[in-house]
């Protein structure tokens, strides 16, 4: 009896829900798998089904994006052994599970602990509540692949944007399968959208895109490109997440800066009367 | 008829010196390289000081002094002791308003009611509302021990002088960071006037350095690389550049920027209280406000009445004397400004859309432009895109509520927005949608220290007031 | 709304005919919202009216008085002494104006009469069961004739607050037509009680019921509740009869009465009337005070103005 042929899987781009190759026809070689290698044309396109997702996922209650990002983590939990494959030792994968578990969990709480009555001196009800940003695009950390991936999508859409992940060029496959995932976890089309690649290609699409609302540099080491992007980023006023430092710990207690950054502060004012 | 005689708010409280130095490490100081300009009263062009203007040793020295207040004095005092300072200098505005509104009113041309019944209450109300927060910060949610971020660089505009410098330095110094403050060059006095208040509060030298001076003075503050924290309020394209300028920097930003803001009305609005709203909307402070509703969007079936009655309520405005207790509509703020408002308004009647202005004598000195509204408005014009920053309205239409929202955030803009309807679920169904940091509704042009205030999109990025404004100040 | 369309002029005298017309109608009207009204006629408070101003708005104000006692002491005597004090208010200075109106019971209208005769000052009498209207009809409307009979050119009436507030609009509207009738040429002045009304929906309402049924004039009070005249209820009865000209051509006048005591507030009224209905208004056939105490204080003002010293009360009459 002969041993089966395995089927390979084919690593393509992650938009709008679908899992297209990269316009340029390009790919490169990553752990013996050729990987899309997206154009600023696919950064368009993702931009534009991240965007097209924004009235709906932002439109959603806050309890059924929680739901959703607990499925995720329920997902994940179930395909433990394919990140393993990749490399991903198992207790990173545990630990992205556990992220998305926290960061769903926020998704209805946040606003209570980032908003609230103001109490004004006036006859007037005053409310100041967060509301997402918009379209993020975000350049994600090299290592750790897997928990750093979780660690800068989760909070960036609990809150209701959508997101643009230039994925770390040296890890692909973990993000390709990632969006495997979230494929499966209910969570609308356009609302991740991941693209493999050179960051140096796309992150400055990204960064220059006027219908993008903010950019999270996290995963940018190199100092200068950093700079470039910010100043890019300039041009519409985007927010900007700068960095990371050399050596952050992604096993810590994330805090909620991650998810305030990309959020806008909606005051509204009504009169009191009869 | 009932003619109102000349009611002048008297100048006399206010003593004007001729000239004003730098306000550096607690003492008046000259610019080292002497250079100076003038301010001037826009009612009357009259030259009200000679002003000095801050060179880039000026602000090495004030940044210098700023720096080592931080580290030796203010970072280190007990936060109660930095809310006694905040406390005193409170009262000492409310001491001295009407000196200050009258300031304010001469060197802005602003009317004396708005300057009195506006800015200077809030100016007070905001140092008393963040001197509390001094000694309550690990309370504020931003963790158990948030810390200053150190030497602040604040860029303020002219069309709120004392207020803006308020809305900075107060959650600044609450947050135990020292500053160097650069008012707009046509609006230095009162922020000179404050300065001696700090001294008046035996504040500690160093805490706040207010250098004076044009564009030049501002880019070497913001660029100074011994500065941890920008906050600037002006122009879109200003923010832009200092954007850029912090890139690749440690330096936390926040910006207060432009905006177009559109004011909706719907068909069962309460009309006049609306009327009052548009009009409060965009000629308050003669339109020289951020936030301004500078867009009517009316719906079609009352556009007719609205406008009117919108007409008619114009025709009450005072035009004239900033100092005329009776004034509404006081002056431009500079040449260039009424320049600005000229322009623009010169394009929306080339571009077809149609002008009028009660009729309103206008005096002869100074700058000065009638409040006028275009009607036939579309969202292609010139008028309803770009920022005027004048008493220009521009009137458009709509037909439901979903099309009120996408005209009203069809731009880059996202500062503030009105709602008028007497249906509640309709406005909170609105203010969901609109993409604006504060929506007014059923009223407008509304402000307390306790109210974030900031934009989405190109209107800037952080919040003024409230908690959140601590925020900005914090290493968080 | 309809209410200011050139089409709705004709359909308006239409609306008393059916409570269904007059609810829907009513309930069309644009809404008043509290703070805004409150902000805007506290705004208006601020203006500073001093010097030729304040001594042209003095005069105004004085011919505009209807000065008033309604008590249940008053006694022929007394109101003699008050029509007197109407015709001259400062003896010791001729050009002094006389006031709008003398104003009391029906009981009291014959001595007042006496005393005012051809003098230009009207004769105004509340009726309809003053203060509050709880009376039959018939009683109500005999109120007023007899009123009417005894000399009155101006009849105060009050409406069925208890009606307007269970909503039979038609049945205040009603009332108020017969009333006018029962008036025959007097002046019909209507008072809303606006301290009941509770909203400023419901006063301006009131205001376009009152006007719709006929009324030459609202009016804020009786005086005999709480709350009386406030400048925020002015000014949406202002907005009111602005808005009804507009719409029918017809102007009806307004008049403030109750709480109004010094000149300091009664300027606000003028500054209020002149920036929101305009010059049109600015006179005693158009907007009136209902005060009493009001008069004594604009008479030590206007004292002041002219002489420069400020008066006191021992040198103007107590009447």
């Amino acid at each position: 009896m002969s041993e089966r042929v395995a089927v390979r899987k084919t690593y393509k781009l992650f938009i709008g829900g679908k899992f297209p190759r990269s316009e340029s026809g390009r790919s490169y070689l990553v752990q013996s798998s050729n990987v899309s290698l997206a154009s600023r044309k696919d950064a368009r396109d993702a931009v534009v089904a991240a965007r097209a997702a924004v009235k709906g996922w932002a439109g959603a209650t806050a309890y059924n994006r929680g739901q959703i990002l607990y499925r995720a983590a329920e997902m994940l939990e179930g395909r433990r052994e394919q990140f393993v494959a990749l490399g991903i030792p198992g207790d990173e994968v545990d630990a992205a599970v556990d992220r998305w578990v926290w960061y769903a969990g926020w998704a209805d709480k946040l606003a209570q602990v980032y908003g609230g009555a103001n109490p004004v001196a006036g006859p007037y009800f005053n409310i100041s509540a967060p509301e997402p940003t918009g379209v993020v695009a975000v350049v994600a950390p090299e290592r750790p692949a897997l928990l750093g991936l979780v660690s800068v999508i989760a909070p960036a859409i609990v809150t209701g944007n959508t997101v643009v992940v230039a994925a770390s060029p040296s890890e692909p496959l973990a993000a390709v399968t990632l969006a495997e995932v979230l494929a499966t976890s209910d969570l609308p089309g356009g609302v991740v959208n991941i693209l493999t690649g050179a960051i140096t290609e796309t992150a400055p699409a990204l960064a220059a895109h006027m219908d993008v609302n903010a950019i999270d540099l996290t995963g940018v080491t190199d100092a200068s490109l950093a700079t470039e992007l910010e100043v890019k980023a300039a041009e519409n006023l985007k927010r900007v997440l700068r960095p990371a430092p050399a050596g952050h710990d992604w096993s810590g207690d994330p805090g909620v800066t991650r998810m305030t950054a990309l959020l806008e502060t909606k005051t509204v004012w009504h009169p009191k009367g009869v | 008829m009932f003619e109102y005689a000349p009611a002048p708010e008297s100048r006399s409280v206010v003593d004007l010196k001729p000239s004003y130095g730098l306000f550096i490490d607690g003492a008046f100081v000259d610019p080292t390289d002497g250079g100076s300009f003038k301010s001037i009263n826009p009612a009357s062009e009259e030259v009200l000081a000679e002003i000095a203007e801050a060179g880039a040793q000026d602000v090495e020295r004030a940044v210098r002094a700023a720096r080592t207040a931080y580290d030796k004095v203010w970072g280190p005092m007990p936060g109660r002791d930095r809310a006694k300072y905040l406390y005193r200098i409170a009262r000492l505005i409310q001491e001295r308003s009407r000196e200050l509104a009258v300031l304010e009113s001469l060197d802005n041309g602003k009317p004396i009611r708005e300057s009195r019944d506006v800015d200077l209450p809030l100016v007070a109300a905001h140092f008393f509302y963040y001197a509390g927060w001094a000694d309550k910060l690990e309370h504020a949610g931003f963790g158990p021990n948030p810390r200053p971020i150190g030497v602040a660089a604040q860029v303020i505009p002219w069309n709120f002088p004392l207020l803006m410098l308020a809305w900075k330095i107060a959650p600044a110094l609450a947050a135990g960071n020292t500053v160097v403050l650069k008012p707009a060059e046509t609006t230095p006095l009162t922020a000179l006037l404050f300065a001696e208040i700090c001294q008046q509060a035996d504040l500690p030298a160093g805490v706040v350095n207010i250098v004076t001076g044009a564009g030049d003075t501002g880019r070497a503050l913001v660029e100074h690389p011994g500065v941890d924290k920008v906050a600037f309020t002006g122009s879109t394209e200003v923010g832009r550049a200092i954007a850029r300028s912090v890139a690749g920097t440690s330096k936390k930003l926040t910006l207060e920027l432009g905006g177009k803001a559109a004011n909706i009305v719907f068909d069962d609005a309460p009309i006049d209280q609306a009327v009052e709203g548009i009009v409060n909307g965009i000629f308050f402070n003669q339109g020289h406000v951020c936030c301004a509703g500078s867009r009517l969007l009316v719906q079609e079936n009352v556009a007719d009445r609205v406008l009117e009655s919108l007409k008619r309520r114009m025709a009450q405005l005072r035009v004239g004397d900033p100092l005329d207790k009776n004034t509404d509509v006081g002056a431009i703020n500079s040449a260039a400004q009424l320049e600005r408002i000229r322009e623009l308004s010169d394009a929306g009647s080339a571009e077809g859309a149609e002008r009028w202005s009660p009729p309103c004598e206008l005096p002869e000195q100074g700058f000065w432009f009638a409040p006028t509204i275009f009607t036939g408005v579309t969202q292609a014009h010139r008028i309803a895109r770009e920022e005027i920053f004048g008493p220009v309205l521009s009137v458009l239409t709509f037909r439901t509520p979903a099309e009120a929202v996408e005209k009203a955030n069809n731009t880059p803009y996202g500062l503030s927005a009105g709602i008028w309807t007497d249906k509640g679920s309709r406005i909170l169904w609105m203010a969901d949608r609109l993409r604006a940091g504060v929506v007014w509704a059923n009223t407008f042009n509304k402000f307390d220290p306790t109210s974030p205030f900031g934009g989405y999109k190109e209107s800037g990025y952080g919040r003024e007031g409230g908690r959140h404004g601590l925020e900005g100040y914090l290493n968080v | 709304m309809t209410a200011t369309t050139t089409s709705a002029r004709s359909d308006l005298s239409e609306l008393g005919r059916s409570e269904t017309a007059l609810r829907t109608f009513l309930h069309g009207l644009p809404g008043v919202d509290q703070v805004g009204a409150e902000q805007r006629a506290a705004q208006l408070g601020t203006r500073s009216i001093k010097t030729t101003a304040k001594a042209q708005a003095i005069d105004l104000a004085i011919r505009m008085v209807d000065l008033t006692t309604l008590e249940g002491a008053d006694t022929p005597g007394k109101v003699r002494a008050l029509a007197a004090k109407a015709l001259r208010p400062d003896p010791a200075d001729p050009s002094c104006p006389h006031v709008g109106a003398v104003c009391v019971y029906p009981a009291m209208v014959p001595y007042v009469a006496e005393v005012l005769g051809g003098s230009g000052v009207h004769l105004a009498s509340v009726a309809t069961a003053f203060p509050s209207g709880q009376a039959p009809l018939e009683i109500k409307l005999a109120d007023t004739r007899a009123a009417v009979a005894a000399g009155a050119d101006e009849i105060d009436m009050v409406i069925n607050r208890g009606a307007f507030l269970a909503g039979r609009y038609k049945e205040v509207y009603d009332e108020i037509v017969a009333t006018k009738e029962a008036c025959g040429d007097a002046h019909l002045k209507v008072i809303l009680e606006t301290g009941e009304l509770a909203t400023y929906d419901n006063v301006r309402r009131a205001s376009w019921l009152a006007m719709l049924a006929g009324g030459d004039f609202i009016k804020t009070s009786t005086g005999k509740v709480p709350v009386a005249a406030t400048l925020p209820v002015t000014l949406v009865m202002l907005e009111a009869v602005r808005d009804f000209r507009a719409a029918t051509g017809r102007q009806v006048g307004v008049k403030p009465a109750g709480g109004i005591k010094t000149t300091k507030d009664a300027i606000k009224y003028l500054v209020m009337v002149n920036e929101t209905v305009g010059p049109d208004w600015l006179d005693p056939d158009w907007f009136r005070f209902g005060a009493s105490s009001l008069l004594n204080d604009l008479l030590m003002q206007r004292t002041k103005l002219t002489t420069g010293v400020y008066s006191g009360p021992d040198y103007f009459t107590l009447d």
